[in-house]
């Protein structure tokens, strides 16, 4: 820890102070938007606005929840951001093995590839891959978000498995090697269990950033039973198209689609910040 | 770790491998193919063939519009006759300039408060990872809103608390909107910057600030003298990587402003996709989007120069 001198009374207060202030920043915006879900339709439109929900009222939810083409989005997304995990992870854990214990020829060039597949704007591609998937008629099919999405992913797999694949100890390999295991049942068998823990942090992280990406799924998908959860919430115009912009019904489709993350952050909060800083601290 | 500069390099090269290392070497290239392989095809590939688009005049609204070659033309016409551009260009800068900034200013005071150790840890954590956990497009939704220039809080709140004297039309108004944007990019992406902010921290021995209270050091000076300059480069890689993200940005002003009023919150990726996909200009598109990339690579090498040490090569060290 940087320093954990005892604090001056007013030093201690002014930290708690400062605390209040951080979550409140982080949480506030959230909090509105739980807020405008759960008013009724026409207390949205009170100015000035009401910073409670008086009286709660469900409707909005009831509305979103039921609506057949935001479970469809949410189903999708699901679908799509595990694929893209699993295939990620195992491409990833090879590669990173690679790079973390052994030595070959060309591993600078590996780890330039990938740096520089980190850094690539979404956009510079954009238009090839569309052409792709159209002749290959993959438009309005998920293997056009998997394809990318593992690609766009692999970076930060791999960078975060190699920084854990370093920190186990190589000891236990070398005594696999002594005892006649191959490389292959030493990956599977020795390095597979031990690095449970970080695969399964870097599962995380892969399967947030895959839920959250836009660009794609906005472009490879038209048919509105093939969207993806933030495209539909970005499209998002209500039950009914006719009547005014439903702000109720947009804020509990926001809220609904970031659940699955939310649920994900307070479980596994330790890890994915562990995950998430050990790539770039130490890379 | 100081392996290679050991040997002189020819030597090693001429040396012959033993067995054991060919294996080796073997065993990876191919542990590490299938990784390369995906990299290659929808990332470089793709890139190869954005460029080749960009050399031709192709337009997609009409079926069967033949294809011009242009050469460079699309490239000459950015440079020298695209006001758009220009708009688009200086519209991501203001957000690269005052955006980054205003996040290492909050993030550095995030992370210097996340560093004590005091008790609800946990309670920030999940506090501060919940807007980096949010898809963008939702977070636009949130502050859409919240800046309603008649139901949205911010406006009763700034009224509440005696900052404005009547509403203000947040994302409508060409002055405001473009501040308003940068206000939910700041609000998203200080989180981030924060987490990695105070991992650098931590990796700062307890042993110099002890040194240096025994020396009387004030908290001012400990913070420019030890804290600064060892975080110094997790600031750089941080930054580097929120400076890409501002020229990826497009998703935001998509969703909450439409990149208007006008063009006033158009960014280079905004611009770049309408030309693609409204116009459906694929040739002139390509010719951006690969401007783009060339911007963010410049920036990149800027940047890991600035590091000292390449990215990549500090593998070297723990190898």
């Amino acid at each position: 820890m940087g320093s954990s001198r005892r604090l001056r009374p007013i030093q201690l207060v002014m930290m708690q102070l400062l605390i209040a202030v951080i979550i409140i920043w982080c949480l506030a915006p959230f909090y509105w938007t739980v807020v405008t879900s759960l008013k009724q339709a026409n207390a949205i439109f009170y100015n000035p606005t009401t910073y409670l929900p008086n009286p709660v009222d469900m409707t909005s939810w009831r509305i979103v929840v039921t609506l057949p083409r935001f479970q469809g989005a949410l189903i999708n997304s699901t679908i799509i951001a595990s694929s893209v995990t699993v295939v990620s992870l195992s491409l990833g854990s090879l590669c990173a093995y690679a790079i973390a214990r052994l030595r070959f020829p060309g591993k600078n060039i590996v780890l330039a590839l990938v740096l520089a597949v980190s850094m690539f704007p979404g956009i510079a591609i954009i238009s090839p891959l569309y052409l792709q998937f159209r002749d290959w008629d993959l438009i309005n099919n998920k293997l056009a978000l998997i394809l990318p999405g593992v690609t766009f992913t692999l970076p930060v797999c791999i960078w975060t498995l190699t920084a854990f694949f370093r920190d186990l100890p190589r000891e236990l390999e070398e005594a696999a090697y002594v005892d006649g295991a191959s490389r292959i049942q030493t990956f599977t068998q020795v390095i597979g269990p031990l690095a449970a823990p970080g695969v399964f942090t870097t599962a995380i992280l892969l399967f947030i950033a895959s839920w959250n990406e836009f660009l794609f799924a906005r472009t490879f998908m038209s048919k509105v039973e093939q969207l993806t959860a933030p495209v539909a919430v970005a499209q998002f115009e209500g039950s009914d198209i006719a009547a005014a912009t439903p702000w109720g019904e947009i804020s509990a489709a926001a809220i609904a689609t970031t659940i699955p993350l939310v649920i994900l952050v307070l479980i596994f909060q330790r890890r994915i910040v562990a995950g998430l800083t050990a790539g770039a601290v130490k890379g | 770790m100081n392996a290679v500069p050991a040997h002189p390099p020819v030597r090693q090269a001429i040396r012959r491998l033993s067995t054991q290392e060919v294996l080796e070497a073997r065993f990876a290239l191919v542990l590490v193919l299938p990784a390369v392989f995906a990299i290659f095809l929808v990332a470089f590939y793709p890139l190869g063939h954005a460029f080749w688009l960009s050399l031709w005049k192709i337009n997609l609204r009409f079926a069967n519009t033949p294809w011009v070659f242009l050469g460079l033309g699309n490239y000459f016409d950015i440079l020298t006759d695209d006001a758009r551009w220009l708009n688009a260009l200086r519209v991501t800068s203001t957000i690269a300039l005052t955006s980054l900034t205003a996040e290492f200013i909050l993030g550095m005071i995030f992370a210097l408060v996340m560093n004590q150790a005091f008790r609800g840890r946990g309670l920030v954590r999940v506090a501060i990872l919940v807007p980096w956990a949010l898809t963008t497009v939702v977070s636009a939704r949130m502050w859409q809103v919240i800046y309603h220039a008649t139901y949205g809080v911010f406006n009763r709140l700034l009224y509440d608390l005696g900052i404005i004297e009547a509403y203000k039309p947040w994302i409508i108004s060409p002055f405001f909107t473009i501040w308003a944007m940068i206000g939910a990019d700041v609000w998203k992406t200080t989180p981030f910057v924060a987490l990695l902010l105070t991992a650098g921290m931590q990796m700062i021995p307890a042993e110099l600030y002890e040194a240096a209270a025994i020396d009387g050091a004030t908290a001012w000076d400990r913070f420019w003298r030890i804290t600064f300059p060892l975080i110094r480069p997790t600031l750089l890689v941080a930054l580097l990587f929120r400076m890409i993200d501002v020229f990826r940005m497009l998703d935001l002003p998509i969703v909450l402003t439409g990149g208007g009023p006008g063009q006033a919150t158009e960014t280079l990726s905004l611009y770049t996709y309408r030309v693609i996909f409204t116009d459906l200009k694929f040739g002139a598109g390509s010719a951006l989007a690969v401007t783009t990339f060339l911007i963010i690579l410049c920036t990149a090498f800027v940047f890991i120069r600035m590091l000292g040490a390449p990215v990549a090569g500090s593998e070297a060290e723990e190898r």
